[in-house]
This record gives structure tokens, sequence and C-alpha cells, in this order.
């Protein structure tokens, strides 16, 4: 029976469909709003830089722990949501607390008293080097006119020197 | 003749400059101590009056409604509070008791259940949840704040507060069995 051209058409277009519809049911994530599956390197390279909120000084993307585990897993359903890193920190700190970051929040506290505390014993060392090496006292002779005396000596020193001048 | 030793003039540190520094070391001295102490204190004690804080529930967990609990509007009713993790094994030898001594109590209107989940997942939480058919308010201890005030070492602990916000048992690890979780209750609804 001939089909007039548009109802090819038609028919073509409703296969293409239903083929289309297909591929999606087979494959979802075609149709998903997510990215790619992050790989382990992107979610390591997040995790470094945050520690496990249980076991002590161990960063996140080393832990052996079930539940250091999940944190990654956690880690790697944000990345693919398009989740930034520092996104992914902050909702970590909000959770579990500023212990989990791996470097200190930035704040001037964070350094400054570092710093003021190295520079106060810089400051204090030096002078207590300057008084170690400069204890210092003066001989002055009460005659007026005659010319400033030597510092003193002591006795003893005094008395070694003339012993050498002797056997010279 | 006569001769004299005079002292050279000593150039010392300035009076304010040694303010300054020792008033650093003190407060730095300060600070040590309070860590140390704070390190060596062992967790929350019985007697004491536990501070009001908010816990935030899991949507499904919440309590009357309301998506967060504070501990001041449960006065007037034993308040047990479980901290516990998805990630916690000896967390599961005490879920399905938790759950049942919270089934016989529900009714009485006197006593109120809580977990706190601590630094966990939500959707492990809401596994584990599920497979134990927990039904009492729950909810993530958000930046361990919670955790941190009763210094728990571990999970799981209990603790049982009285009417009138005062700790009157710690529970460390898990309970055995539900009589465990009577002991502690019974006593405390009789003395009201």
């Amino acid at each position: 029976m001939y089909k007039p051209k548009y109802l090819r058409i038609t028919n073509y277009a409703l296969l293409l469909a239903i083929l289309a519809a297909f591929a999606m049911a087979l494959y979802p994530q075609i149709a998903s709003a997510q990215g790619p599956t992050p790989t382990d390197d992107e979610v390591n390279r997040v995790a470094k830089k945050l520690y496990c909120p249980v076991c002590e000084s161990t960063p996140l993307d080393v832990c052996p722990t079930e539940a250091c585990r999940q944190w990654r897993d956690l880690i790697r359903t944000m990345l693919a949501e398009g989740k930034s890193e520092k996104e992914i920190q902050q909702y970590f700190v909000t959770q579990y607390g500023a212990r989990v970051l791996a470097e200190p929040p930035n704040r001037l506290v964070t350094y400054l008293v570092p710093a003021a505390a190295i520079l106060l014993g810089a400051f204090m060392l030096f002078r207590g080097f300057q008084m170690w090496m400069k204890p210092a006292t003066l001989k002055a002779s009460t005659v007026p006119g005659e010319p400033e005396a030597k510092p003193a000596q002591d006795p003893y020193v005094a008395r070694l020197e003339e012993e050498l001048k002797k056997r010279k | 003749m006569t001769e004299s030793s005079i002292p050279a003039p000593r150039r010392g540190v300035p009076i304010w400059a040694q303010i300054i520094i020792w008033a650093f070391l003190v407060g730095l001295l300060a600070i040590v101590a309070v860590g140390l102490r704070r390190a060596q204190q062992g967790t929350v004690q019985p007697g004491q009056t536990i501070e009001n804080f908010t816990l935030p529930l899991y949507t499904g967990y919440d309590m009357g409604g309301k998506s967060q609990v504070q501990l001041s509007d449960l006065r007037g009713k034993v308040v047990v509070l479980n901290f516990w993790a998805s990630w916690c094994k000896p967390c599961e030898q005490e879920a399905a008791e938790l759950q049942q001594a919270w089934t016989e109590y529900e009714p009485t209107g006197q006593v109120v259940f809580i977990g706190v989940d601590y630094v966990d997942t939500e959707p492990e939480a809401r596994v584990y949840l599920k497979k134990f058919g927990i039904t009492f308010a729950n909810g993530p201890d958000l930046a361990t704040r919670i955790s941190q005030y009763f210094r728990i070492k571990g999970v799981p602990e209990t603790y049982f507060i009285d009417q009138d916000g005062v700790l009157r048992y710690v529970q460390v690890g898990p309970f055995t069995s539900i009589d465990q979780i009577r002991a502690q209750i019974d006593p405390l609804l009789d003395n009201q």
C-alpha cells in the first residue's frame, strides 16, 4: 500500500524516538545531570588535604578504615555533582570541624602567634648574647690632667704578665 | 694617685619590653595548661548539669515534627543520649536493645531517646538506622560540638540525663542487654 511521504517521515521519526528511549534506558548516565565518575587520583587530590575525623593524624587518602572509604566515596559523589574542592572542604569542616583540614584555616591569628613567638625568642636570644659578650668595667684615675688609665686587670693576670716579661 | 673601678653603664631590656615578654610567656603557659587539663579530663561525670545544646535531626527521624531538638526543651523528661556511628561495629551490638527500650518507654511520654551520629556520612547513617529499625530521633553531631562537650572517648557511649538536666549515668561501650538500660531509667522515673 502506498504511504504518503509525510507518513513515512513520521514513521521514521517515531522509530528513532523509540530507539533513543531504549538507549537512554540502557545507559542512564547519558541522561544524568552528573558528570563522569571522578578518578581515584581526582578523589585523592582532595582527600589528601583532609584528615580522617576519627583516626589521629591520618590523611584521608591513605587511611585504610571503612569509615575513610566512605568519606572518599562521599568526595567522589560530590566531585561528580560538580562541587569544587573548596566546597567539599567547607562541607567537611561544617560536618566534622576545622580539625579535618590538613592546613589550618587561613586566619591572621594562625600565622601571627607563631611569628610573634619566633621574633620574641630571637630578640631575647640577641639581647642575651649582647649582655654575655660585653661585661665591662672601667678603671679611672682620680688625678686630674693625667691620661686615662688602662682598664683594671685581674691582679693575678697582671702578676702572670710580669713573670712572663721577666722570662723573656 | 688612686685608682677606682667604675662599672660601665649596662644597657638592659627596656621595662616595657620586659612586661610584654613576660605577659606573652605567661599567656602561652596558660594556654598550654588549659589544653593539658582538658586532655587529662575524662568524660563528663555524673552529677554535672548538662548545658543546653541543639541537635539537627535527620529527615524522617525528627521529634514531634521538629527538624532539630534542644536539650532545654526536654526538661521534665529522662533523656537517653546515645553516641553512635555507622562504621562502629560495637554500636551494632546495642542498636536492637536501644530500639526495644525506646518502644517500651515511648508510650509513657516520660523518656526520650536521642541518637547522636558521630563523624558519619548521612547515606551510611540512614542505611544503619534502617537496618536496625531505629525510630527514635537521630541527627548528626555537626562539627563534633556535642561530642566535644561530653568529651567522649569513642563510640558507643550513652548518657542518662534526669528530668532536671543532671547527668546521672554514663555507659561507655555497648549495652549487652535491655535490662542494663532499664536499670538506669527506672530509678530516675521512680525518683520523680
